[in-house]
């Protein structure tokens, strides 16, 4: 391990001190805080040359690449995708628990489970493909019963589980535990956990969408996520349950291989990378796949520690019983910011009136961006993504509550969206099909629409006739809000903002989101 | 094929009819319904050119005596239906029922259906049925919404590409029919009864105007009269607040009903047999 300076360490311990004594932060968010901050102390991996430059700043002073405080030394990957569905037949040795045979044994087994589910937030990214898991059980009591029970179970993930970058996934195919989740969703109105249907127009019928669409415009979840195009991405192996692809929908909507997860996410953060670029040609042919080559080296020797140094999947108990596999891992290459490096090299050109999601030559020189991000990933080797085909997975980042005047992923800034929302879609269709491991575009609606979910249902099913990927809706009115992809209630935030405890961690992003996001501002549909 | 006059499209609309729909405003009226909303689609536009010069991007000119509107110009300000008083508008577009399709066929996959909207658009009988055959050839829904002028019996070809009429029932007693609208409303309610006879009605309409419109009874009886065919299709009641915006000066000053007035009409609605009805 390398030295670093007394300095160093005593600006460290200063940031602890601070933590111990905050007033908001709740004691959960201070031992993680503190944990973290230890973190920052190790020094084990072998950074490539030039990172330092592109990754050490402040994203207002031009930072190209950032690891999203995923630590010094990764103890664990940073999205654990669990195989349930092996825990569900077979219990765990290392928990004690045999397969449960009834829905009060389910779900009481999948609450311990989320308690050792390891991730970057200390809470499990993914907690289920639930219909599947659970209708076997709900046949055998009446629907009364399993209402109550399961409004229960979704009450004790809300209280416990205090970070809504947590996902369950239902669908394609309609169950009735499927519906239960729904209306259970609908009525109670939290955070947690996230929550996607998958969607197949073969499978998936229009009564379950609806269903869906209405908690939606309650609690700003379900999102729906195009079924077909994530099955087909994502090789054959091990499946979430009957029809329900190799793959799940964990954290804010990142497609993973399921029975794995990812070892990583970075990203490129496009606009500032693209100051650096005397024009286009130079930012896309020289400056860009630079800077792809130093952040996928660095995410290389992230998975090589983690991997060959940490000991994760030899000795955790995950690994050790199957529930999760080394070789089902693959890594997030992500990007946030398309539109600003688009207008910024336009600006470059003095074209400063042709803005992305709006101008034919703009949004052409984003799928060009694009191509060049794709082909790098397709030519980069990494040793330990079998799963992926020894590349990464492209990603679509949502932003991080601390981001200036950068857009998550490919979207169009908040504020400049098309007025027509036809047109709106018309832009995502060029860019939805690159980001295997997730993106997704969030539309506020109004609330006239309460009384024709059919025209959410529309829309749904035409944005994946036009390959869409994922979309998500909400309510204007509503308390439960989408941020970027997770989801924070108001209520929450006016609470933090009047300085008292608030149980999620994720609320305290949604209020810099709020200030630094704009995302109370999106246009209404 | 003859053109009409299109006041605007929209191309996504969440509240004209079921699903996402495109809607086709048509320009031109034959009521004069004191509490109308959209009054700039009443009339056609007589081309005395007080518009032109308020117009900011120059989408309006005058030559050879005509207005002469570029679409492409137009930011949709409003400025010329301000000025406008004739209840008319200079922004419209003489469009054929091929191009009129050519709009909406763009908006597919998005939308289930199109409903042609107005002014009334029961007045271009002929392009309805054409821009309708287009439609339905492409699996489009097909609604009209309209104020019950026209004999529909007059019309089989029009019916058999319209899937369905949302119908306008302003009133039951003729002359406060007459009162609100200048006309009588003999047409209307042998619209009302011969379209829910032949499945083709998709939804009634009433417009509550607490001291100009006898609501109760007109609820009443049009739900009476047409519960009996519910059985051909499903028809929904809709009870509509009137509310002051974008209702001509003059006519302004009613007042909007509360919600527990709209819920005793919509329980009458239902007490007659209605069950899909809904309060807007």
């Amino acid at each position: 391990m390398r030295e670093i300076t007394m300095e160093r360490v005593n600006e460290t311990r200063e940031k602890m001190l601070d933590v111990v004594k905050s007033r908001t932060l709740t004691h959960e968010q201070k031992v993680a805080n503190m944990a973290n901050l230890a973190d920052s102390l190790l020094e084990v991996l072998e950074l490539p040359e030039g990172l330092d430059d592109l990754l050490n700043r402040d994203i207002t002073e031009g930072q190209c690449i950032c690891d999203l405080c995923e630590g010094h030394a990764p103890l664990r990957p940073r999205y654990i995708v669990p195989d349930y569905a092996k825990f569900m037949k077979e219990g765990s040795k290392f928990l004690e628990l045999p397969p449960p045979s009834d829905l009060y044994e389910a779900l009481n087994s999948l609450l311990i489970f989320y308690k050792h589910v390891p991730s970057v937030t200390n809470f499990p990214v993914y907690v289920g493909q639930l219909d599947q898991l659970l209708d076997p059980f709900v046949q055998d009591v009446d629907e009364e019963t399993a209402h109550k029970l399961i409004k229960l179970f979704f009450t004790h993930m809300d209280r416990t589980i205090l970070d809504s970058f947590s996902h369950a996934n239902i669908g394609p195919v309609p169950t009735k535990a499927g519906e239960i989740i729904l209306d259970v969703v609908g009525e109670l109105e939290d955070a947690v956990p996230n929550l996607t249907m998958k969607v197949d127009p073969a499978l998936t019928t229009d009564d379950f969408i609806l269903r869906g669409v209405k908690a939606a415009l309650h609690t700003a979840k379900p999102s729906f996520a195009n079924h077909p195009m994530f099955a087909s991405e994502f090789a054959e192996g091990l499946s979430a349950g009957t029809d329900c692809g190799n793959y799940v929908i964990a954290s804010c909507y990142n497609g993973l291989p399921y029975g794995g997860g990812s070892y990583t996410l970075s990203r490129l953060i496009l606009g500032n990378i693209a100051k650096r670029a005397e024009n286009r040609e130079d930012f896309c042919t020289k400056i860009l796949p630079e800077v792809c080559d130093i952040m996928a080296r660095y995410m290389d020797e992230r998975i090589r520690f983690m991997v060959e140094e940490s000991g994760f999947f030899e000795n955790n108990f995950l690994a050790k019983e199957g529930f999760i596999r080394r070789d089902r891992f693959s890594a997030m290459f992500g990007l946030v910011g398309l539109a600003e490096a688009v207008n910024v090299l336009l600006e470059k050109e003095g074209k400063s009136g042709q803005r992305f999601g709006h101008d034919e030559e703009a949004n052409a020189l984003g799928v060009r961006i694009m191509d060049v991000i794709r082909d790098f990933n397709a030519a980069h080797e990494s040793k330990y993504c079998e799963i992926s085909g020894g590349h990464f997975l492209l990603h679509a980042q949502v932003g991080i509550a601390s981001d200036i005047d950068v857009s998550p992923g490919t979207r169009i800034p908040i504020g400049e969206e098309p007025v027509e929302l036809h047109d709106h879609l018309q832009v995502l269709q060029h860019f939805h099909k690159y980001f295997a491991s997730g993106t997704g575009d969030i539309f506020p609606i109004d609330l006239t629409v309460h009384r024709n979910p059919d025209y959410v249902l529309d829309i749904i099913r035409g944005a994946f006739k036009e390959n869409l990927r994922y979309l998500s809706f909400y309510s204007a009115d509503s308390d439960v809000i989408r941020i970027t992809g997770y989801l924070v209630k108001r209520s929450e935030i006016d609470k933090l903002e009047a300085e008292q405890n608030v149980k999620h961690d994720t609320t305290a992003l949604g209020m810099g989101a709020k200030h630094n996001g704009k995302i109370l501002e999106r246009k209404v549909r | 094929m003859g053109a009409a006059p299109v006041n605007r499209i929209i191309r996504f609309s969440s509240v004209d009819g079921p699903g996402n729909r495109s809607v086709v405003f048509l320009q031109g009226c034959n009521m004069n319904c004191r509490y109308c909303h959209n009054p700039e689609t009443r009339a056609l536009c007589i081309h005395c050119g007080d518009c032109v010069d308020g117009c900011p991007t120059g989408a309006l000119s005058f030559a050879d005596g005509e207005v002469r509107y570029d679409h492409s110009k137009c930011v949709f300000c409003d400025a010329c239906i301000k000025t406008c008083t004739h209840d008319a508008s200079p922004r419209i577009r003489h469009l054929t029922p091929e191009e009129t399709f050519a709009e909406i066929v763009k908006q597919r996959p998005y939308i289930r259906g199109v409903t042609v909207s107005g002014g009334e658009c029961t007045l271009y009988p002929d392009y309805l049925t054409e821009l309708f055959s287009l439609c339905q050839k492409a699996g489009l829904h097909t609604l009209l919404d309209s104020n019950g002028t026209l004999d529909f019996s007059a019309y089989p070809e029009l019916l058999k590409v319209t899937d369905g009429v949302m119908l306008d029932v302003k009133s039951w007693e003729a002359s406060v029919h007459k009162a609100v609208t200048d006309l009588d409303n003999g047409d209307v309610l042998r619209a009302l009864s011969f379209l829910a006879s032949q499945g083709k009605l998709n939804e009634i309409r009433t417009v509550v105007v607490p001291g100009l419109v006898d609501a109760e009874r007109t609820v009443r009886e049009a739900a009476r009269s047409v519960a009996p065919f519910l059985d051909k299709a499903p028809v929904r009641y809709k009870i509509i607040a009137f509310r002051p915006m974008g209702v001509r000066e003059a006519y302004r000053a009613y007042e909007t009903p509360d919600g527990a007035a709209l819920n005793a009409l919509a329980d009458i609605a239902r007490a007659e047999g209605m069950t899909d009805v809904v309060v807007v």
